[in-house]
């Protein structure tokens, strides 16, 4: 995720000396294992699963897209990235404010803490939960009493999908609001501007392109979180199969074409996610060569 | 405040770290200490929650006279969300732990099974760490120094192993390597490779998930490298080869190596992409982090917990590495 923007400056620069130039067979044969690895391990795979899916036909596609239990994981998969988005947003707005925007003791720690969960396996994220909230768990008498239920139940799908993209907002927004610097903050501030109207009207015009990437992104990872959803889900069909888990269900019940189908929508959110990724990007070197 | 005089700022004298990693240390112990004496009330999270209200009230001394509004409250959200969402839970495994026997913790952790998938896991990691590093690096090269038809596209698809869920990841290059797919009918049929359900299905996989990283750590370094550096090298009488391996690929170690460490990290702790692939064979093709999801399945929440501190604890050490190098690169970087 490092740097993606930084990708559109400094191009086109090379120079006709001959020790700062590549020779022509280097540069084909750089060129030619690049792109024969970037075709076998990634451009392979995506096209393997459209073909995949739409190998029994178009009625077979849409037939396994309208089926009750597809249905009802598409609903739950929404559901469960329309409330661990919001909660990412509000999470990566306060933290890049605060980490961007100030300077404190501490600052750094917190920054590590953050990325934490980048670090954590997505099968342990889901562990903690259950150690927490399961019946054997922390909570979990407490929760029986009360007739609540975490663990293999929507609660727990949540939580656990806003604990693995619980850095993404705020890892694409800190970089931004740092590069920004306070000076028109102060100005806004010294001008009488309230705190709400000087973020909405100052630093949220300025970060609005890689917040919304930042939110493109988290949704993705959301909606196509696997191994910490696996754990809490408990695999109830019709109840708690997220999509992914669907496709997983109807992999090992060798119904492929119809695991592939689910997998294709999941799939095209993921190159709508980088197209919307490429246009971000192109926006924001386009203003900083205007702002130059 | 400039820029730079913010930099300089935050790179002040840090005697205050001390402290707070003690403290922090202290506090930790202390709800390890807690959560293990008693079984009756979740003390380990009560502990927590003070650790909590003790370091929201550090911060909240900590805030001076600012500038911009916003301190207290961002720094509320920020750490409540940040204990109740992640650190609290993440405790857990540690204070569950704490509350096991040394016998039944080493017997988790040293069962056959669980050890055969630390093999593997830390192999097929390391390797596919290393393979990304050196594809990782010639993607990077070709996408920065030369113009191709399609350039673009491969820039924006690198990405994809991000964004891709990895359970479609998974099925996807299962049927890629398995028996009759694209792949697999040549590797398989004709060259009597076994990829699909096989230690080497592994590692296929984790290949696929750590590419990005590489390519994105190297990527800007290479961006900004001066052409300057190259001319001089070149104007004192260096050849081509000579200014790549003398100039160019010392400025990219510590970026390789950020690369590397994070592919790898990534890599131990995966799951969804690895177990359609592996085929999940006992002793030969389990990953750990299947192994902590067999033991939940079998309600072996104690084995479970034991493995997955296991796993904590390197994947935390590995992030303090990776910490420390990117500290390393950025001071590299600013010194030229």
């Amino acid at each position: 995720m490092a740097g993606g923007t930084a990708s559109l400056y400094a191009r086109g620069r090379q120079t006709g000396r001959a020790a700062t130039r590549d020779p022509k067979w280097a540069q084909v044969l750089i060129i030619g294992l690049g792109l024969t690895f970037f075709a076998l391990f990634l451009l392979a795979p995506l096209a393997l699963v459209f073909t995949e899916a739409l190998r029994k036909g178009w009625s077979a596609y849409f037939g396994a897209l309208v089926d009750r239990d597809a249905q009802s994981a598409i609903r739950l998969t929404l559901l469960a990235a329309a409330i661990a988005v919001p909660v990412n947003l509000v999470f990566g707005i306060a933290a890049s404010w605060l980490i961007a925007k100030h300077r404190f003791r501490g600052r750094t720690l917190l920054t590590t803490l953050i990325d934490l969960p980048f670090s954590v396996s997505p099968v342990i994220a889901g562990l903690v939960y259950v150690l927490v909230f399961s019946s054997q768990g922390w909570f979990g008498p407490w929760l029986q009493d009360n007739g609540m239920k975490v663990i293999f139940a929507v609660p727990g799908i949540v939580l656990a999908t806003v604990f693995v993209t619980f850095p993404f907002i705020a890892r694409e927004l800190i970089p931004l609001m740092e590069s920004q610097g306070t000076e028109e903050e102060e100005a806004a501030v010294v001008l009488g501007a309230g705190g709400l109207t000087t973020f909405l009207r100052v630093t949220l015009p300025n970060v609005k392109w890689g917040l919304l990437y930042g939110v493109i992104l988290c949704n993705a990872r959301a909606m196509g979180e696997f191994g910490a959803v696996s754990v809490v889900s408990g695999h109830i069909r019709g109840l708690t199969n997220t999509m992914p888990l669907h496709v997983e269900i109807l992999y090992n019940e060798y119904q492929f074409s119809a695991a592939f189908a689910v997998a294709s929508l999941l799939a095209l959110l993921a190159l709508l996610t980088l197209l919307i990724k490429t246009v971000v990007e192109w926006r924001v070197a386009r203003a900083q060569r205007e702002g130059a | 405040m400039t820029d730079l005089a913010l930099k300089r700022q935050s790179a002040g004298p840090q005697g205050w770290r001390g402290p707070l990693v003690w403290g922090g240390l202290a506090l930790g112990g202390a709800a390890v200490y807690f959560g293990s004496q008693d079984s009756l009330l979740p003390s380990g999270a009560l502990t927590s929650v003070y650790a909590l209200f003790a370091l929201l009230g550090l911060g909240l001394v900590n805030a001076r006279s600012r500038v911009l509004p916003g301190f207290r409250l961002s720094l509320a959200v920020t750490i409540l969300m940040l204990f109740l969402i992640i650190l609290i839970p993440l405790s857990a495994v540690f204070i569950n732990t704490a509350q096991l026997s040394w016998a039944q913790i080493w017997s988790a952790v040293s069962a056959p099974r669980a050890v055969a998938s630390y093999k593997l896991s830390f192999t097929a990691s390391l390797l596919a760490a290393a393979v990304n590093v050196v594809f990782g690096l010639i993607l990077a090269w070709a996408i920065t120094r030369y113009r191709f038809p399609g350039r673009k596209l491969v820039d924006a698809l690198i990405d994809l192993p991000f964004a891709l869920p990895t359970a479609v990841a998974g099925i996807a290059l299962t049927a890629l390597y398995a028996k009759n797919g694209w792949f697999g009918s040549f590797l398989e049929g004709q060259l009597g490779i076994k990829v699909a359900f096989s230690q080497l299905g592994v590692l296929v996989a984790l290949v696929f998930i750590g590419l990005p990283f590489v390519v994105r750590t190297v990527q800007p370094v290479l961006e900004d490298l001066d052409a300057e550096f190259e001319e001089a090298a070149a104007s004192l009488g260096a050849n081509r080869w000579q200014t790549v391996w003398r100039v160019v690929l010392p400025a990219l170690y510590p970026a390789l190596l950020t690369g590397f460490a994070m592919a790898f990290a990534r890599a131990l702790g995966e799951y969804g992409s690895v177990i359609f692939i592996a085929g999940n064979i006992p002793l030969v093709s389990e990953i750990t982090p299947l192994i902590i999801i067999t033991k939940l399945e079998q309600y072996d929440y104690a084995g479970a917990t034991a493995i997955a501190a296991v796993m904590l604890i390197v994947s935390f050490a590995l992030l303090l590495a990776i910490n420390a190098l990117q500290v390393w690169s950025s001071r590299r970087t600013e010194r030229s």
